[in-house]
């Protein structure tokens, strides 16, 4: 649905996207990863034609973006939510994008009850609204044209637990009825929850792309091999029974880490009759991985 | 760990006055926007000048160092008011006033580090201009060869203080709106609007002829270029400028000092 | 994910419609008035035009001077001759200034369209000064015309009507064309007014000073090739020059400013 095909934008010297291309599927929620300025936003920015690219281009649903007539009815973009007159009130702002697509005032009503924006709320102006509900303001903006398309540059930014989750429903939800989303985020975790397929870039270049299983896959099989975390009431019988096995065991924290799958564990623990407080698979998650694909790429030194 | 939980601030000096003046200083030149206001103020006189020069050689019109500086007040009474507009208001547009009060919460400091910025960049035009229309009169008397070097101190120190005026007029309107757009069109009307008004005004009715001296701060302000003025012109001239700077400045500050910044 | 929710990788435009035009000025209508600065600017500009003109007949009522209905026109220099450019620049640079366009641009990526709309809202806002103009002067000559001895003079034609219109909506539209070529307000404010005060004079000493200057002067001088449109005379010269100086000072600038917003970078 989004093809980006060759994208590169360059600042005078300075390259900020570096010939990347990659697809965003129907029915398929993407996440758009890379450490701070490795040029995410510049490319979403590309897509939709406010930055003019230097050489490749993107098309969404086959089309340039300016060739898409009322594209506010088929593509729903969320850059930056600030980026509003700060003295209109959310309720206008809301109004005045319905009045240029095309959309009854009904509308604004339903989205602003989409996003929990309470009708008092909706009439203050946006000087006064809080980052959370600015943030809310900019979603309800993406999602009022029901477009097939949703480009969202941080949408989680500022919103409050509750309303993290409930953005991650609406996402799934809308992917789920064939919508395609591609989003970008430093929450990690909610990435790791909402995408089935990732992008990591790091300054401007894609450094891994796939779906989560894979990724992982592939860091593991770079990375040090499987391997475990475990803490046991008696943390030294584990280890000894482990040891026992032929099992590398080293100290972590409250607990161990086992050079050895979690059943491993699991097994050794009920045969040698301790009891396990806690056990989990050791692939590092997303974060591990982001960390050591953008390591060269990363502001702050990782140990 | 203290088991005080309180600040001990006793090490920490306040920030003096004139850290807040270089940091203000520096913020009017720091952005594209501010320097090339700074920029602009300087060619546009130096352009002036050059044209002033280049026409009165060729046509062999006689010209006085006074006439350089002359034309260079008329143009910078009225970029300077602008620039002590843009020194307060960008604060606002920017949102930056968020940062720089709560570095100093002292906001009046702020505001009056704001003034000084603009009286020193008012002081180095105005030293820039007398520069400018120097150099201008040493090349027209090359060219001719002969100049006349009129403009004494007390003319000297009338310009400064004209523009310092200026200046400041701009300065308290954009205290008084804290909008950018609104105060230099404010500001406009003031230098434009206002004096055929007051005239008009002054001309068609009896009782406003006497009170205009006292309200006109513009044409007051011709006292500052006469030493031989009057006790009265002088009172005039304070008067019309409680009238159009204090005025507005107070009320600015007022607002300022209470309002919420966002 | 049900098994037959999964949609083509294209999107049918077949069925939308492109924003049409009407609609584009429909919201840019409605951004005019829907803040308070922009509430305020429209509301300022209605009153000062009824305040100069209020305060012009009390003036000629108390002082016996004779009014005619063209003077109350003429002195809205000082009303919506001032603010109408002011109008026609706001219009344009708040979008800058707030970011907004990063909104209506990705609304509508015609760019040049969300322009027109935007100088066609100017226009419209022209018009409808110009009629309440029109109507607060009748009320002005008609309340002088009752108050005063001297009868009131209602000399003013349809010719000067649409001169008077024509003033006002150049006016905007120089504005607006400043607007465009800076696309901040208070540069495009400043050199507007430069333009409009400082320049006629030193065109004018210039013109005094050097003879071949003088001669060009009214082919480069916008504001002055308004002047007979003031008067409600111009002769074929006179068209001439207003066309020759409105492509210098009007129609280059908007075109190079347009030009540089459809390929701006908008942040
Ligand atoms: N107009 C410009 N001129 C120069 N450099 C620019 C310009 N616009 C963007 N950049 C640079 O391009 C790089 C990419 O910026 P971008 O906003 O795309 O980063 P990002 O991936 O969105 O980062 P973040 O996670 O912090 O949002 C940055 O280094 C930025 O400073
Ligand atoms: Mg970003």
């Amino acid at each position: 649905m989004i093809e980006v095909q060759g994208l590169t934008r360059t600042y005078g010297t300075f390259t900020a996207v570096d010939n990347i291309s990659f697809s965003c599927v129907p029915g398929t929620v993407t996440g758009f990863l890379g450490p701070n300025g490795a040029g995410k936003t510049t490319t979403m920015r590309v897509m939709v034609g406010l930055t003019p690219a230097s050489s490749g281009k993107v098309t969404i649903g086959g089309h340039l973006y300016k060739d898409i007539p009322n594209p506010g009815r088929h593509v729903g973009v969320l850059l930056d939510a600030s980026a509003q007159h700060a003295g209109r009130t959310g309720r206008e702002i809301l109004e005045l994008g319905a009045t240029t697509m095309g959309l009854p005032s009904s509308r604004v009503d339903e989205m602003l009850e989409l996003v929990s924006l309470t009708p008092t709320e909706a009439k203050r102006r946006l000087r006064n609204y809080s980052l959370g509900m600015k943030q809310r303001l900019g979603i309800a903006h993406a999602l009022l044209g029901d477009p097939s398309v949703l480009i969202l540059d941080e949408p989680a930014n500022g919103l409050d637990p509750a309303g993290i989750r409930w953005m991650r429903g609406l996402l799934k939800g809308y992917a789920e009825r064939g919508g395609t989303v591609l989003l970008s985020s430093h929450l990690l975790h909610e990435v790791e929850q909402i995408a089935d397929e990732m992008i990591l870039i790091g300054n401007g270049k894609i450094v891994a792309q796939g779906d989560k299983k894979t990724l992982l896959a592939g860091a593991a099989a770079k990375g040090g091999g499987v391997h475990s975390y475990a803490t046991a009431l008696d943390n030294a019988a584990l280890a000894a029974a482990l040891t026992a096995k032929g099992i590398t065991v080293a100290g972590a924290g409250d607990g161990l880490r086992i050079e050895a799958e979690s059943v491993e564990v699991g097994r050794a623990a009920l045969e040698a009759g301790v009891v396990l407080t806690d056990l989990r698979g050791g692939e590092g998650g997303l974060e591990d991985l982001f960390l050591e694909l953008t390591a060269e790429t990363q502001r702050e030194a990782i140990s | 760990m203290s088991a005080i939980h309180t600040l001990d601030v006793s090490g920490t000096a306040k920030t003096p006055f004139h850290r807040l003046v270089r940091v203000e200083l520096r913020k009017s030149y720091d952005t594209r926007a501010g320097f090339w206001l700074l920029l602009s103020i300087a060619l546009i006189v130096l352009a002036a000048e050059i044209i002033v020069l280049a026409v009165t050689t060729v046509q062999d019109e006689a010209i006085a160092f006074g006439d350089f500086i002359g034309v260079a007040a008329f143009l910078t009474s009225f970029l300077l008011p602008v620039l002590g507009i843009m020194v307060l208001t960008t604060e606002w547009s920017q949102r930056s006033a968020m940062v720089t009060f709560s570095l100093e919460p002292r906001r009046p400091l702020v505001i009056a580090a704001k003034a000084l910025v603009g009286v020193l960049l008012t002081l180095a035009t105005v030293a820039i201009a007398i520069g400018i229309g120097a150099v201008c009169t040493l090349l027209y008397r090359l060219i001719e060869g002969h100049a006349d070097w009129t403009f004494g101190w007390p003319d000297m120190f009338a310009f400064l203080l004209t523009q310092v005026l200026a200046m400041l007029g701009g300065f308290a309107l954009a205290a008084l709106l804290l909008n950018t757009p609104a105060a230099i069109v404010a500001f406009f009307v003031y230098k434009w609007v206002l004096p055929p008004l007051f005239f008009a005004g002054a001309a068609l009715m009896g009782w406003f002829d006497s009170l205009r001296p006292w309200i006109d701060f513009q044409s007051s302000q011709e006292a500052i270029w006469d030493w031989s003025s009057s006790g009265e012109d002088w009172a005039q001239l304070v008067v019309s400028g409680i009238v159009w700077l204090v005025i507005p400045l107070a009320i600015g500050i007022r607002r300022v000092l209470r309002a919420e910044v966002k | 994910m049900s098994a037959t929710a999964v949609a083509p990788a294209t999107i049918d435009l077949s069925g939308t419609q492109p924003t049409p035009f009407s609609r584009l000025l429909r919201t840019e209508f409605r951004k005019t008035y829907d803040t308070r600065s922009g509430l305020w600017l429209l509301i300022s500009i209605g009153i000062v035009t009824a305040l100069v003109m209020v305060i012009q007949v009390s003036v000629a009522i108390a002082q016996d001077i004779a009014v005619s209905y063209n003077d109350f026109l003429t002195s809205t220099t000082f009303s919506i001759g001032f603010l109408l450019p002011v109008l026609g620049i706001l219009l344009l640079t708040s979008e800058w200034s707030q970011r907004t366009a990063m909104v209506s641009f990705s609304l509508e990526p015609r760019r040049g369209h969300v322009i027109a709309a935007k100088m066609v809202v100017g226009i419209l806002f022209a018009i409808a000064a110009v009629l309440v103009t029109l109507a607060l002067a009748a009320v002005c000559t008609g309340i002088y015309g009752a108050l005063s001895d001297i009868p009131a003079d209602w000399d003013f034609g349809i010719k000067q009507t649409s001169f008077f219109l024509l003033l006002q909506v150049i006016g905007m539209l120089t504005g607006f064309a400043f607007a465009a070529l800076l696309l901040n307000s208070p540069a495009a404010i400043v050199v507007y007014f430069a333009y409009s005060f400082i320049l006629p004079t030193i065109f004018g000493i210039g013109a005094e000073l050097i003879g071949w200057f003088a001669d060009i002067h009214p082919w480069i001088d916008f504001n002055n090739a308004q002047v007979p449109l003031i008067d409600g005379s111009v002769s074929g010269e006179e068209w001439a020059q207003l066309v020759v100086t409105g492509i210098i000072w009007l129609v280059i600038p908007l075109a190079v400013g347009i030009w540089r917003v459809l390929r701006a970078e908008v942040k």
